[in-house]
């Protein structure tokens, strides 16, 4: 049986095609989930995707959190169902506090479009669990809006709960200054929430989905994930 | 009808960009005198921008045929056929004059346009790409503008999630006063799904759909018309501030109805707003409109007919729809939260008819407002120094520098340089489909389902086109089919973009026409047809003109997008080959300009028919995938591009140009001359005799030169670069000069 991964579209999104194909290579179903509407649509995962969901007007998720879809998502959420928001997805997480923290502008004040190595801090929750501590994976970022800050206590409370769960870092897994690309606190990436069932992460796993565009590292993640859906 | 008024004075006129003669023909074929607002309306669509009717009896030159051209000029974007059922779509388009006003808004409403032109054809965009020229890098006020010009195209592309793929930039002096932005745009449709700007069926309702109207962009269109001058920033007010999160909405929408015959013709509102699309969609379907002002969602209070009429708020389409299906079309922008209402319909008589509060305020026949404007012909001459100039050696002094320092001061050029200062700041990878990034040749952009692709790459002119406008038109085109061959792809169709200065100064009107004949020229020897293109003229400051400026986008198919050869080299021991024409010289060359030399000596040498048997021959080794790297030689000629070759693969390279003594220049004409139709490609030792053969086939010039391998780019007996320093010199070339304060 197929999973159905359930991709929220709000006025601005723009990568939910981009995620269909990624769900689609790692074997999953996607469904569309518009903004407006109020149901999962009976999927077992669901993804935020990147854009500008409502113009990023305000704040970056700041509108995106009030959709009537949020709801949904909030109650699957804290349910302990997957949730992955990626890039703009995660900004709306943090807006919903599903996840803590906020990203602001990136340090070096302009947008950037690159590629990243991300180190795996973490292993567990439905996204990472398939994968091994230190390991290093690639994929592109693309915000203006991507430096992860959360006060200096929360900031420890995470680290001591094992919530970091992305880092950027070197081919060989370093960490350091060049290769933090908007000046994340401790170089963060993503994280996740306390449970684990909720990750958020700025760079973009669903254009590392073949070898033709670079990189297929982001498959493993979502991988994971179908097979923790499939064994639940 | 409201009153006509009196006479205008010169300076209303002028104010509209009409002439006396022309008000004077406006009477003459209406057989009255127009009121003011129609005043208005024929001054925009007869404005250079709208009606080309300076530049119209010249792009008569430039062919559109073709089997694979579905859609030629005339409408929002060209259309060729990609076979099995897809079209694709584009167009290049000019925003300038805003850009260098207002540099953030001026640029990302230049990518605004010209996404809308695109989805206007039911396409959906799959790639911009820029091409851009500012002035010198060394001054603050330039690296403001280039800063803020980058991200006003990274805002709005990023924003709207189409990816931005490639591009050029230069930078010379010469643009100090006018920065050119030139947006591209490339859109996919399948052939059921394609949209025409066309009104047809007397009673069918019009709708203005997207942004409400407000007073921003009046007379953009007379306002690009004109040449900027001192008071420039007082026009502040003409540029659009554009909002890509409606557009976005907008395009989403409108690809939503493509596939729907509820929609008759659809047109976004570009220059001169609702006037242009309203009368241009009329007039190619051989019918009327007649529009209820009162229906137009306003921004603002207070405005004036004139005011709607005129205004180019931005994200705005204007559809036309089957009578009767009116909600089911409303229902699709009502999802989308955007405004759609229907402010007019289709009549039978050729004319524009606009009411306002139950008054019928403007009436002008189609026929004369589209097309009655009069063609201008200004009196062309070429400078007398040309001659002089072409003739001179190229460099006037003695040259500095070690050949070695010339070379690392080449590639440290900011024409030469790594661009990625400028495309991290784009969204380049939204779609997933982009499988050849930026910096190289050509991006290439996948096709869903297929093995093939789109190759995509925009070139313009440099330096040379001010001797010589007709050849640095060709070099342009040749260059472009020279980048997609170094990815293996056929070139299918071409769209341009005429940058240009005052037509009324003699020299200008020389330029102009000396570069259509050279484009028409390239594109008939090259068997490119031209499929949609853009005119800028009056680019202008304080009576300086920017240099003639063709600006070329073309694009191709490469057959199997998962066999692209990279530009760098790949391994230690591969063969290196020169491939292509001879003759290389300095004249306008990239060395001279950093010398501070004015143009001189005769540009670049071109053989049209050489240039394609050479670009079949790189496309046939590449497709076979006998060469491992292909990268053509441009600005810096040969040692640029062999260091670049060397760079991206991180190998070096030995290469022997000539033997014996060094030639009397000592070896800067071979370094650094630059000339058409070479190509360096690398290939695997036993390819060696492959790679003659082809070429030989082809009878195309082909030398082994040397072979990949060792820490340092060298050509023996002339210079040697450590390749660390060559990487450096590349990286810093953009990076470093924007380290600097801005202004």
């Amino acid at each position: 049986m197929t999973w159905r991964c359930g991709i929220a579209v709000f006025p601005g999104t723009w990568s939910e095609r981009d995620c269909a194909h990624w769900v689609e290579l790692a074997g999953g179903e996607p469904v569309m989930l518009w903004h407006a509407e109020r149901e999962l649509k009976g999927a077992d995962l669901v993804i935020l995707p990147g854009g500008f969901a409502h113009g990023d007007y305000l704040r970056t998720g700041a509108i995106a959190r009030f959709a009537p879809l949020m709801a949904a998502v909030r109650d699957h959420a804290l349910a302990g169902g997957p949730v992955l928001g990626i890039c703009n997805g995660f900004q709306i997480l943090c807006e919903a506090q599903l996840l803590p923290g906020a990203l602001l502008r990136n340090s070096c004040l302009q947008f950037r479009c690159q590629s990243t190595h991300l180190r795996v801090e973490v292993t567990r929750g439905p996204f990472l669990s398939g994968l091994e501590a230190g390991r290093v994976l690639e994929m592109p970022i693309s915000h203006g809006e991507g430096r992860y800050y959360a006060p200096p206590d929360q900031l420890l409370e995470l680290e001591a709960h094992g919530q970091v769960a992305l880092r950027y870092c070197g081919p060989s897994g370093e960490l350091g200054e060049e290769y933090n690309p908007n000046g994340s606190l401790q170089h963060i990436a993503g994280v996740m929430n306390r449970e684990g069932n909720v990750l958020g992460m700025m760079p973009h796993p669903e254009r590392a989905c073949e070898p033709l565009l670079g990189s297929e590292d982001g498959l493993h993640l979502l991988r994971a994930a179908l097979a923790v859906v499939g064994a639940s | 009808m409201t009153a006509s008024m009196a006479t205008p004075s010169p300076a209303q006129l002028r104010e509209l960009a009409l002439t006396e003669e022309e008000y004077h023909h406006a009477v003459r074929q209406l057989g009255r005198v127009p009121n003011q607002l129609e005043l208005g309306m024929l001054g925009a669509l007869w404005s250079e921008h709208c009606s080309y009717k300076t530049s119209r009896r010249l792009l008569s030159q430039l062919s559109s045929k073709g089997p694979q051209v579905v859609v030629g000029p005339g409408e929002n974007a060209g259309v060729v056929d990609l076979g099995d059922g897809l079209l694709c779509c584009f167009k290049i388009e000019s925003h300038n004059h805003p850009s260098a006003i207002e540099p953030v808004q001026g640029a990302a409403t230049g990518v605004g346009g010209i996404l809308r032109d695109v989805f206007a054809m039911g396409a959906r965009p799959v790639a911009l790409l820029d091409a851009l020229r500012f002035g010198d890098l060394g001054d603050a006020a330039q690296r403001h503008r280039f800063a803020k010009v980058v991200e006003g195209v990274g805002y709005y592309g990023n924003c709207i999630g189409v990816p931005t793929v490639g591009g050029e930039t230069y930078f010379d002096a010469t643009y100090q006063g006018n920065c050119l932005v030139n947006a591209m745009c490339v859109g996919l449709v399948t052939a059921p799904r394609l949209l025409h700007a066309v009104a047809r069926g007397v009673g069918n309702p019009v709708l203005l759909v997207g942004a409400d109207t407000g007073r921003d962009g009046i007379h953009g269109a007379t306002f690009a018309s004109v040449q900027l001058d001192e008071g420039a920033e007082e026009r502040r007010p003409a540029v659009q501030v554009g909002n890509p999160f409606l557009e976005k909405c907008l395009m989403e929408a409108c690809l939503e109805l493509a596939g729907s015959s509820a929609l008759v013709g659809l047109q976004d509102c570009g220059a001169a707003g609702l006037t242009s699309s309203c009368a241009e969609m009329a007039r190619r379907g051989g019918v009327g409109i007649r529009l209820d002002l009162d229906q137009v969602a306003r921004r603002e209070l207070g405005m004036t007919p004139y005011e709607v009429m005129l205004s180019e708020s931005q994200e705005r389409m204007v559809l036309v729809v089957e009578r009767g299906r009116v909600e089911e079309v409303r229902a699709v922008f009502d999802r989308w939260e955007l405004r759609s209402d229907v402010v007019g319909e289709v009549i039978s008589a050729e004319e524009l008819q606009i009411s306002s509060e139950g008054e019928m305020v403007a009436r002008l026949p189609l026929p004369v407002l589209v097309d009655g404007f009069l063609p201008r012909r200004p009196r062309s001459s070429r400078p007398k120094e040309v001659e002089r100039d072409l003739g001179a050696p190229p460099l006037t002094a003695g040259v500095p520098w070690t050949l070695e320092e010339a070379w690392l001061r080449l590639l440290a050029s900011p024409n030469c340089a790594d661009a990625s200062w400028i495309y991290r700041q784009y969204d380049h990878q939204v779609g997933d489909d982009t499988v050849v990034l930026p910096g190289r040749d050509a991006a290439v952009v996948r096709l869903r389902g297929r093995p093939d692709g789109l190759a995509i790459t925009v070139d313009g002119a440099h330096r040379s086109s001010l001797l010589d406008p007709r050849r640095g038109a060709q070099l342009a085109v040749a260059e472009a089919v020279r980048n997609l061959a170094c990815l293996g792809a056929r070139p299918l169709a071409l769209t341009n973009c005429l940058n240009f200065g005052d037509p009324d100064r003699e020299e200008v009107m020389w330029q102009l026409e000396e570069a259509v004949a050279g484009l028409a020229e390239a594109c008939r020897q090259l068997a490119l047809p031209v499929v949609s293109g853009n005119v800028s003229l009056y680019n202008d400051l304080s009576g300086a003109s920017i240099p003639p400026t063709p600006v070329v986008g073309v694009v191709g198919l490469v057959d199997d997008v998962r066999h692209l050869p990279g530009p760098g080299f790949v391994a230690p021991g591969d063969l290196i080959y020169l491939v292509g024409g001879e003759g290389a010289g300095l004249g306008g060359s990239e060395l001279q300009r950093l010398l501070g030399e004015r143009v001189l000596g005769p540009p670049p040498g071109l053989d049209l028919e050489l240039e394609r048997r050479a670009a079949e021959a790189v496309r046939q080794l590449v497709t076979e995938r006998a060469a491992r790297s292909a990268h053509d030689c441009s600005l810096g000629g040969l040692a640029v591009a062999l260091a670049e070759c060397c760079v991206a693969g991180s190998l070096g390279a030995v290469v022997r140009l000539a033997d014996g003594p060094p030639p009397p220049d000592g070896g800067l004409g071979l370094l650094f001359g630059e000339g058409s139709g070479r190509y360096l490609l690398s290939v695997e030792p036993g390819d060696g005799g492959r790679t003659e053969e082809v070429c030989s086939r082809w009878g195309v010039p082909c030398a082994r030169v040397g072979e990949v391998g060792g820490g340092s780019v060298e050509v023996v007996g002339l210079a040697q670069i450590p390749l660390a320093a060559a990487a450096e010199a590349r990286l810093q070339g953009i990076a470093g000069a924007m380290a600097g304060p801005v202004l």
